[in-house]
């Protein structure tokens, strides 16, 4: 548990928002990682946002192969990476020159002094030297030979210069967690064991992380700036543990799996970023009953999925917008045969491949609508990484009720976010188990139960119901290929009413701060759920009579969102993408609602929402 | 998954066709294809309830339709990836794959050449009748080159691609060849494609009678085949000709194949090569041979089996802790370092 290292000098804060910087090659991700795993323990609630480039090791020094990991952490509800940095932490003049426009005025900017040469500076484009020139006056600065520092803390292990250079990051990280209080027992375990195999890197690597540390301890520190505390969150009682975006799918898939009664999931994928981090992740839960499949592209992928849906195992696949796009002509297939299938796409932006490491939401059109004919399906959108958990259980359960598929929409924030996570009670789960056809009396694949108007589960292997399904329309009293132009008319309604009957199966929705009538609603969906929340509220304190509306269910709408938006004199929808969802609640309810677009790919700050709704 | 142990009575062919009326164009090929599995089906006593029979698009794919058995009618040449995810959901499902000459080398090429090197168990069977039938006659990778169709009025400039070279490139362990209407032979081959474990690759010439008819007549009609077809068999001399007496050997010195005639003198009999079908070299040499000059390889090709993929996805699993006994979401959600306790 954390040790409030509290010496007087020590300033409270709320909630404090650190920026690690550097470049691809110093290891960003793992400190911030690390950070964020020591501040989870120390009981702060905390939100993280990493960014890194597309390129897995840009030429050193340049502005391009910046990779930067921010986390905000804090005593109150943190729901956002946050707009502004409090603290930069530059580990070369390319970070300090990407990421500065971030930093609060105000704010402190650490920089390792040692990466500031000549060749660096001009590699990172500054014209003059950014540390003498004047240009960081509005900041608070601390330069620190962070290189120098690190050098002299594992010289006695014997390393190459390379290999000693690259404990800086460990340096930095003790400096950090002295700053804030926090404990390094974990992180000097999670070194040694990483590090098990070269235990000269493993203490050179705790030696610099004790350096950092010791440096924030001693007098040295003092003339520089203080320490801070930030008091622990007061959060619900439990077990908890942080969790990405990208663990809680898979758990959840494997919870959902589970929950239905299934023995198997076959997850099949192509590597795209961001979404291969599922596929590695479910790879090492074989044991849970995960069959996983790297198939020859994106539509053997999800093709492998429909066959052992057929089959009679939980289908998974999972990609991004491009490859999304490939499998369009099977999630058809799965429509037309009425299979359960579960499709997460990690949503980055586009079109075509854009810029495939950044975020957007504007896949939502292409989920919804994105396939030739009438082909409705059910689409889901996670909030945040811990919702990420209770939306795949949920697509899981829609696809197997309804046997259709579903479409889980991530983003390639989410699929990285991390944040603390209560574990919950597993007896307390929703179950949904399947009952799989056995019977062959009166049996054809296409029967419907009449109250979700799905058809029956008929695994092969089950003796006496032999049967064939196929891409052809079927007849909808026999099931055989009809070509009937009456019968295609009554299917393509009861496939449409299917979906739209999934409306009856999940809740009402709700508001979810403020009143459920009033000037302006703020209707978001998908990761854009911390932004959103944060400005209304910071609305409302400011006197605006606003609420926020987040969807999860975007295909179909819950069944009272038309009478619920309609009590409201303003619709503002506030999306990462040119203006989707605003569209499809237009076209649904015929109601003004009003687009708030932002195609950067970043996220929303709390602020731009704000000044739009004010 | 359930796996029946109900016995049926002995199934005749018959039993394994299903209610509906087969609506291929009179006098297909295909309809001696559906004919010749029944046959294999019943004489290797398949349970209908655990075949499946999975199916792209084209005139090939309509095949599941026409199968008592399970069926999958798929989309155009995906019929192998969603064949391996039927294996992949349970292995002991037995499992074919009927796909034509532009569902699996042309739309479908890349998932035939990974199927097949991977060496997931199925039996694979390519119509090949060299045109798009269902689309109404335009020329398919496997047409000849100058083939005149709607699509190439002056006839078409590309080179075909030969169906067994393929498989044999992409690593299938199982290559065989078979005509529509040679229906001892094609049954016999079916039926050890079904008993080879792992991807089994069989061509069947096919004659389409309305867009290609007479495409193979130059070895397949009846009074020259004798001459125009090597029926190879493991083990026993590549001979043929009426009279059995023409033969396969090495060109000496070369790595290339000629003709003997055995009743010329100076011929030795024992130059000619006996057929090896675990020798992949030859197997090459074989499909490669094409008339008018070289008679057609018939029969098992290439047969050399290797654990299939679907095996070695299992064990993987099994060696994982997968199966009865595996471990419960607590173990999953919990047991790992970095939880902590809010009270």
């Amino acid at each position: 548990m954390a040790t409030t290292a509290t010496s007087p000098a020590r300033e409270s804060r709320d909630s404090v928002v650190i920026r690690f910087a550097g470049d691809s090659g110093d290891g960003m991700q793992v400190t911030g990682g690390r950070f964020t795993v020591e501040t989870a323990l120390a009981g702060n609630d905390l939100t993280t946002f990493p960014d890194y480039p597309a390129e897995i090791r840009a030429p050193a020094g340049t502005t391009y192969g910046v990779s930067a990991f921010q986390i905000h952490f804090g005593a109150v509800d943190v729901m956002t990476p946050g707009d502004q940095v409090d603290v930069l932490v530059a580990m070369n003049p390319a970070a300090l020159k990407v990421d500065l426009k971030d930093l609060r005025i105000g704010g402190t900017v650490v920089v390792d002094t040692g990466a500031f040469t000549e060749r660096n500076l001009a590699k990172a484009g500054f014209a003059s030297h950014p540390l003498e020139d004047g240009s960081l006056a509005p900041y608070q600065m601390l330069k620190l030979d962070i290189t120098k520092r690190t050098l002299d803390a594992v010289k006695d292990f014997g390393l190459h210069t390379r290999e000693a250079h690259r404990c800086r990051n460990m340096w930095a990280l003790g400096l950090m967690l002295w700053m804030y209080g926090r404990d390094r027992d974990v992180t000097v375990e999670w070194l040694k064991k990483k590090f098990a195999g070269k235990p000269e890197v493993a203490q050179a690597n705790v030696a610099a992380l004790n350096a950092g540390h010791a440096f924030g301890e001693t007098a040295e520190m003092s003339e520089y700036g203080v320490g801070y505390t930030v008091r622990r969150a007061r959060v619900t009682p439990g077990v908890y543990r942080t969790v990405s975006g990208t663990e809680a799918i898979a758990w959840g898939l494997v919870a959902g799996m589970r929950a239905a009664g299934l023995e198997k999931m076959v997850f099949a994928g192509y590597p795209i970023t961001p979404a291969s981090l599922l596929l590695h992740t479910l790879a090492n839960l074989k044991r849970y009953g995960v069959i996983t499949f790297q198939a020859e592209d994106e539509i053997a992928a999800i093709g492998a999925c429909v066959g052992a849906a057929y089959a009679g195992a939980l289908g998974v696949t999972s990609t991004s917008g491009p490859g999304m796009a490939l499998k369009t002509e099977m999630l058809g297939l799965a429509i037309a045969t009425e299979l359960p299938l579960v499709v997460v796409n990690s949503q980055r932006t586009g079109p075509s491949t854009g810029m495939p490491t950044k975020a957007e939401q504007s896949d939502l059109f292409q989920a919804v609508h994105g396939r030739n004919a009438d082909a409705p399906l059910a689409v889901l959108a996670a909030a945040t990484a811990t919702d990420c958990f209770d939306v795949a259980m949920e697509a899981v359960r829609i696809a197997t009720t309804y046997m259709t598929p579903v479409v889980l929409l991530s983003d390639a924030f989410l699929a990285h976010a991390a944040e603390p996570w209560r574990i919950p009670d597993l007896d307390r789960l929703p179950r949904f188990p399947v009952r799989f056809r056995t019977d062959p009396a009166g049996f054809h694949p296409f029967l419907r139960n009449p109250e979700t108007l799905s058809r029956p589960w008929a695994r092969p292997g089950t003796p006496g119901l032999e049967h064939r399904i196929g891409g052809l329309e079927k007849d909808y009293d026999t099931g055989h290929i009809s070509y009937d132009p009456e019968n295609h008319a009554r299917m393509t309604r009861t496939r449409a009413a299917k979906i739209a009957g999934i409306a009856n199966a999940i809740p009402l929705q709700t508001v979810a701060l403020g009143a459920d009538h009033g000037a302006i609603a703020v209707v978001g969906w998908g990761s854009t759920y911390g932004a959103i929340h944060q400005a209304v509220r910071r609305a409302r304190q400011d006197g605006v009579d606003a609420s926020h509306i987040h969807l999860r269910y975007l295909s179909p709408f819950p069944r009272n969102l038309g009478e619920l938006l309609a009590r409201f004199e303003r619709i503002v929808v506030p999306e990462l993408n040119n203006g989707q969802l605003v569209q499809l609640l237009r076209a649904a309810y015929l109601v003004p609602a009003e687009g708030l677009s932002k195609v950067q790919g970043k996220p929303f700050k709390v602020s731009e929402i704000v000044e739009a709704i004010r | 998954m359930t796996v029946t142990t109900i016995t049926d009575a002995e199934l005749q062919p018959k039993d394994y066709a299903s209610d509906q009326e087969v609506r291929w164009c009179p006098g297909c090929g295909d309809y001696a294809i559906l004919k010749a599995m029944h046959k294999a089906l019943a004489e290797l006593g398949a349970r209908r309830e655990s075949t499946v029979f999975v199916s792209g698009i084209g005139c090939a794919a309509r095949f599941p339709y026409y199968m008592s058995t399970y069926g999958f009618h798929t989309i155009h040449g995906r019929a192998p990836a969603i064949a391996t995810g039927i294996k992949l959901a349970n292995p002991e499902l037995d499992v074919w794959v009927m796909t034509g000459d532009g569902d699996g080398l042309s739309i479908g090429g890349n998932h035939m050449l990974h199927v097949l090197r991977r060496n997931v168990d199925l039996q694979i069977v390519l119509f090949n009748n060299e045109i798009y039938g269902l689309t109404k006659g335009q020329y398919s990778p496997t047409s000849r080159r100058g083939t005149k169709s709607p699509s190439t009025p002056q006839g078409s400039v590309d080179y075909p691609v030969s169906a067994c070279a393929f498989a044999l490139g992409a690593g299938a362990r199982f290559v065989a060849r078979a005509v529509d209407t040679q229906q001892a032979q094609l049954v016999s081959v079916l039926q050890r494609a079904h008993a080879h474990r792992g991807a089994s690759f069989v061509e069947v010439f096919q004659n389409c009678v309305v867009f290609n008819d007479g495409a193979f007549d130059g070895f397949t009609a009846k009074d020259g085949a004798a001459d125009t077809q090597l029926h190879v068999e493991h083990g026993q001399p590549l001979i043929f000709g009426a009279r059995k007496d023409r033969g396969l050997r090495l060109k000496p010195g070369k790595l290339e194949l000629e003709v003997i005639t055995l009743s010329e003198s100076g011929v030795i009999p024992d130059d000619v090569l006996v057929h090896d079908e675990t020798n992949r070299a030859l197997a090459q040499l074989l499909v490669a041979l094409e008339p008018p000059a070289w008679p057609v390889a018939l029969g098992v090709v290439y047969c050399n089996p290797a654990p299939s993929f679907e095996a070695e996805v299992y064990a993987q699993a099994e060696a994982a802790g997968a199966g009865p006994g595996a471990p419960d979401l607590a173990e999953l959600l919990m047991n790992k370092e970095g939880t902590w306790t809010v009270r």
